[in-house]
């Protein structure tokens, strides 16, 4: 088979496949149990640490020590 | 170390462009090998001066790096006017051809300028103001400092320098002719550098965030970044035909570089001017109206329909044209579906100030931001339409398309731009709040009607000279020439004209507004030294 005709089945059939279910997956794990509360939290990134950083640790930062 | 390593370079660089500058076999090759000699030059003293200096070293992982965000917001403004002189200077040339001076023929005729205003109001304005913006909202959403310390600096003049190499060669005939990826080789590798620098410097904040997760206005700003390297890389592979000119030969040939040219132009349109922007509408939309994005869940969606969908979109520009059916059936089915996730992310815009739709009577800058997402919604849906094939047989060639994009770019990028400049300009300052509001508002109605004028006459001049072109009389034959449209084009492109005046003047105000709230507005005191929750 010629190498345009291959790739263009292939794109028609496995790839189309895969990227439209990758794209169903995210809008199902958007609605995941729990996902509220925790994009609530997310959405509010905007409003934390306008002025400054956070302050440094020694350790790499957990997500409480995030906040201040 | 570091220094001697620097000198060397830089001194290489200057031999190669004074030989460059001598054996140059065009006239943009060469005055861009004396500019880059002089520059490099400059940079080679300055770094002597400073070598063997003792080193300074100052802790400041403490606070951001805000200095580069205030270059990048008066480049921002600079670049503003100098795209919509530009701009409002051709359009008058449309209109009276004899702005073409003679003793300027060959450099200042529209052939020359509409690059150079395209690419300033793209490129410059919207490249320094998404270069501005996401440095500033991936420090303050990620809590950390720009990764890289000086590299960011490299990063805003870098990008300055491009900019001036890409507007001079313009001018000079320095171009591959490939719309809106107009400058040639040499051009486009410093660029290439440049936005890997780029990269860099973002990815390796969001790395070495504090916040657990990534906000989504930094999921645009990086696909921004990711999509134009990749469009920029495929659409610019040209061969040199000598190292001391500025001819290059692209190695994409017929309708494969046509395709490639759109999906390239296309995505400039996706990824730069919304994908990039839309990460401005994500942070400063919620900053202003002081209340978190309508749906978190939404943007997500928002993102990744965007994305996938907005890619495929290009042999839209390219209907019966030697591209086969399929491929712009594609771009055309595509353009139609990508219309959801365009007003989905309008709707989410909008609906962040439901609770807050008070704040559009008092606050001049929210109704910048919200006008803006207006424009959005409006030119997705013209978009998507005017793909469409049968539309389209109407539409393409004329100024409807010009209309289109000037109610994208202006009153979409150019409004969320401006308010994205009032937020920033008393936050980088320090300043309790803007010069004059009464100056906004003028501002607003200014650029408001200028685009409203602008849009109105592009449509009834396109669709008028679409119907023109396609008017055959009785025996088949066409009834009119192309001399009789550009005649009956004159009073709209006077009304155009004067929309682009509107438009600038608002500009100039705002310059004028932003200089005064820097000079004179009050500082601001309570929270300079103290960390304070944003409200």
């Amino acid at each position: 088979m010629e190498e345009y005709t291959l790739l263009r089945q292939f794109a028609d059939s496995w790839m189309l496949l895969l990227l439209f279910t990758f794209f169903l997956g995210i809008v199902i794990w958007v609605f995941r149990p729990g996902a509220s509360k925790e994009y609530k939290d997310t959405a509010n990134i905007p409003f934390r640490h306008v002025d400054a950083p956070a302050p440094q640790q020694d350790k790499p930062a957990t997500s409480k020590e995030a906040r201040q | 170390m570091s220094n001697y390593i620097k000198l060397i370079v830089l001194g290489l660089v200057v031999l190669f462009a004074a030989i460059g500058s001598n054996y140059a076999r065009d006239l943009a090759y060469q005055v861009h090998a004396i500019l880059v000699m002089i520059i490099a030059a400059g940079l080679f003293i300055w770094t002597l001066r400073n070598t063997d200096e003792p080193d300074i070293l100052v802790d400041r992982s403490a606070e951001y790096m805000d200095g580069v965000i205030r270059y990048g917001v008066i480049a921002t403004a600079f670049w503003g006017v100098v795209g919509f002189l530009a701009g409002t200077f051709i359009a008058f040339q449309l209109a009276f051809p004899s702005l073409n001076f003679e003793w300027a023929q060959g450099y200042m005729n529209f052939g020359r300028l509409r690059p150079l205003h395209t690419s300033a109001v793209i490129f410059a304005f919207g490249g320094n103001a998404l270069i501005a913006t996401s440095f500033y909202v991936v420090q303050r959403t990620s809590a950390a400092r720009l990764w890289g310390g000086n590299l960011a600096w490299f990063v805003f003049w870098g990008y300055q320098l491009f900019i001036v190499l890409a507007a001079t060669g313009y001018l000079l005939g320095g171009t591959q002719s490939k719309e809106y990826a107009e400058p040639e080789w040499y051009v486009d590798l410093w660029l290439t550098v440049v936005w890997v620098a780029y990269l860099a410097v973002y990815l390796g904040t969001i790395i070495k965030r504090k916040e657990p997760h990534i906000y989504v206005a930094n999921w645009f700003y990086l696909a921004f970044i990711v999509t134009v390297a990749m469009l920029h890389l495929v659409n610019n592979m040209t061969i040199p035909v000598s190292i001391w000119g500025s001819k290059s030969v692209i190695v994409w040939s017929g309708v494969q570089d046509a395709m490639i040219q759109w999906w390239y132009g296309h995505n400039a349109v996706g990824f730069f001017l919304t994908a990039g922007f839309l990460g401005m509408m994500y942070y400063f939309i919620p900053k202003q109206a002081e209340r978190p994005v309508f749906s978190y869940k939404l943007s997500i969606i928002h993102f990744w329909a965007l994305i996938f969908l907005y890619i495929w979109a290009g042999p839209h520009h390219l209907h019966y044209t030697a591209l086969p059916d399929w491929a712009s059936t594609l771009g055309m089915v595509f353009s139609v579906i990508l219309w959801m996730p365009s007003w989905g992310g309008m709707i989410n815009g909008l609906m962040t100030l439901s609770g807050a739709w008070d704040k559009l009577r008092t606050d001049p800058v929210i109704r910048m931001m919200v006008i803006s997402v207006g424009f959005y919604g409006m030119s997705t849906f013209e978009g998507p339409m005017m793909s469409i094939r049968a539309v389209n047989s109407l539409s393409h060639y004329t100024d409807w398309t010009i209309g289109h994009v000037h109610s994208g770019a202006l009153g979409w990028n150019g409004m969320i731009t401006f308010g994205a400049l009032y937020y920033l300009v008393p936050v980088l300052w320090k300043r309790d709040r803007l010069y004059s509001l009464q100056m906004v508002s003028w501002h607003f109605w200014l650029a408001t009607i200028g685009i409203v004028l602008y849009a109105a006459s592009m449509w009834v001049t396109g669709i008028m000279e679409g119907l023109m072109w396609r008017e055959v009389d009785a025996n088949g034959f066409l009834v009119n020439s192309f001399a009789d449209t550009v005649a009956a084009k004159f009073p709209m492109y006077v009304v155009r004209g004067l929309g682009g005046v509107m438009f600038l003047a608002g500009s100039l105000i705002m310059c004028y507004n932003l200089w005064m709230t820097v000079r004179k507005a009050p500082a601001k005191e309570a929270s300079l030294t103290v960390a304070v929750p944003a409200e």
